[in-house]
């Protein structure tokens, strides 16, 4: 190659493709926000039409995305010193920081404007709060302030399926406030049995994980108490109107899985834990993963046996 | 044939331009469909064209 040649590579700004703007909007957590979501929706008991279903459940995870542009514009500089996030599109110089804002700020309100037409204005108003609480409460308060980040940054993830259900409602009600109370609880277990393995990580960023601040017995003791917490809320969204017999069994396993689990987090000493590499609580971290679809899964399948008279109570 | 073979600075920004025009499209398509159910259903709709409709007029009380 010639001098010029290398002139020219060198001097090339990194230009982002499509994908790089899809990576801002965070696909995996909307995969969530989608899921969840759309059960709010379709256990409901008033049901939409079904583009108008498709167009809530699209918005809603565009809101989603969009707070999830804004958490990376705020956290370009801690995300360039994790290597979990070291190459996500702003860090990594694909995306502006002033893009990644710009386009944060757009998609919010397309998708809180156009759910409120497509649903109604309650909805419209739930899902701003989320994009409020996710990129301004946790990302720029919470996160790097307090080890509690986790714990009441986890509302902003637990909205979309209440969310989901006031799209179809137009109201909050009991049911509602426990699929959110459901996602809340299950948060933070399922955040500090990642922060476990992933202490390097957070260390070197600054922020205040419990892990790095009341250090990693407290941690373990916190997951437990945690997991023992969501036990009745979960219990409880089984006896209501979206659940039923079989979202009650299916509850109940879970939670029992999930406790023996979290208790053999607590149990462990630290030196066990590294000698296996964390073998136990990565595998408690993907039952939890697992965990929270099925939860939603058994309010789907009673939702979806109710017609032949066979789900619900 | 090409002068110049394809930088792939230009193949980022064709990957770029076609998905937005795709998404565009789309979300034309979706605010035409949601347009025809709330249309289908009826739900209340009111174009102000400048002109006094009977429904928004007030009426005069009734002499007894």
């Amino acid at each position: 190659m010639t001098d010029i040649g290398a002139y020219q590579k060198a001097n090339t700004p990194i230009e982002a493709g499509f994908g790089d703007y899809v990576q801002l909007l965070k696909p995996r957590v909307m995969s969530l926000v989608v899921f969840t979501a759309l059960v709010g929706l379709l256990v409901a008991p008033v049901s939409l039409h079904p583009v108008e279903a498709f167009a809530a459940i699209l918005f809603i995870a565009l809101g989603a995305g969009a707070s999830g542009a804004l958490n990376m514009w705020w956290d370009a500089d801690i995300d360039a010193l994790m290597a979990r996030t070291a190459r996500r599109p702003v860090p990594s110089g694909k995306v502006e920081a002033g893009e990644a804002l710009a386009i944060g700020l757009a998609l919010s309100g397309i998708s809180i404007v156009m759910l409120a037409l497509a649903t109604n204005l309650m909805a419209a108003a739930l899902l701003a709060f989320t994009i409020f609480f996710y990129a301004v409460v946790y990302s720029m308060w919470l996160k790097r302030s307090t080890p509690q980040n986790i714990v009441i940054g986890g509302a902003a993830g637990a909205f979309p399926p209440m969310i989901g259900w006031v799209a179809a409602t137009g109201s909050v009600s009991l049911e509602a406030a426990l699929m959110f109370a459901l996602i809340f609880m299950w948060t933070p277990p399922h955040f500090w049995a990642l922060a476990l393995f992933m202490k390097a990580d957070y260390h070197t960023a600054g922020v205040p994980m419990l892990t790095v601040t009341h250090g990693r017995k407290v941690t373990r003791a916190y997951i437990l108490a945690y997991t023992v917490l969501l036990v009745p809320v979960a219990v409880g969204a089984a006896l209501t109107s979206i659940g039923g017999p079989f979202s009650l069994i299916v509850a109940v396993a879970l939670n029992l899985w999930f406790v023996i689990g979290a208790v053999r987090i607590w149990r462990r000493d630290e030196a066990v834990a590294e000698a296996d590499r964390y073998r136990v609580e990565k595998a408690v971290f993907r039952f939890s993963l697992l965990y929270l679809f099925l939860q939603f899964a058994a309010f789907l399948v009673e939702a979806a046996l109710k017609p032949y008279g066979l789900g619900g109570w | 044939m090409a002068f110049r073979p394809a930088h792939d600075l230009h193949k980022r920004r064709f990957s770029r331009n076609l998905g937005l025009g795709l998404t565009l499209a789309a979300f034309v398509g979706l605010v035409f469909a949601l347009t025809v159910v709330k249309v289908e259903r009826g739900q209340p709709m009111q174009g102000y064209d400048h002109v006094a409709q009977p429904t928004t007029v007030p009426q005069p009380l009734e002499q007894p």
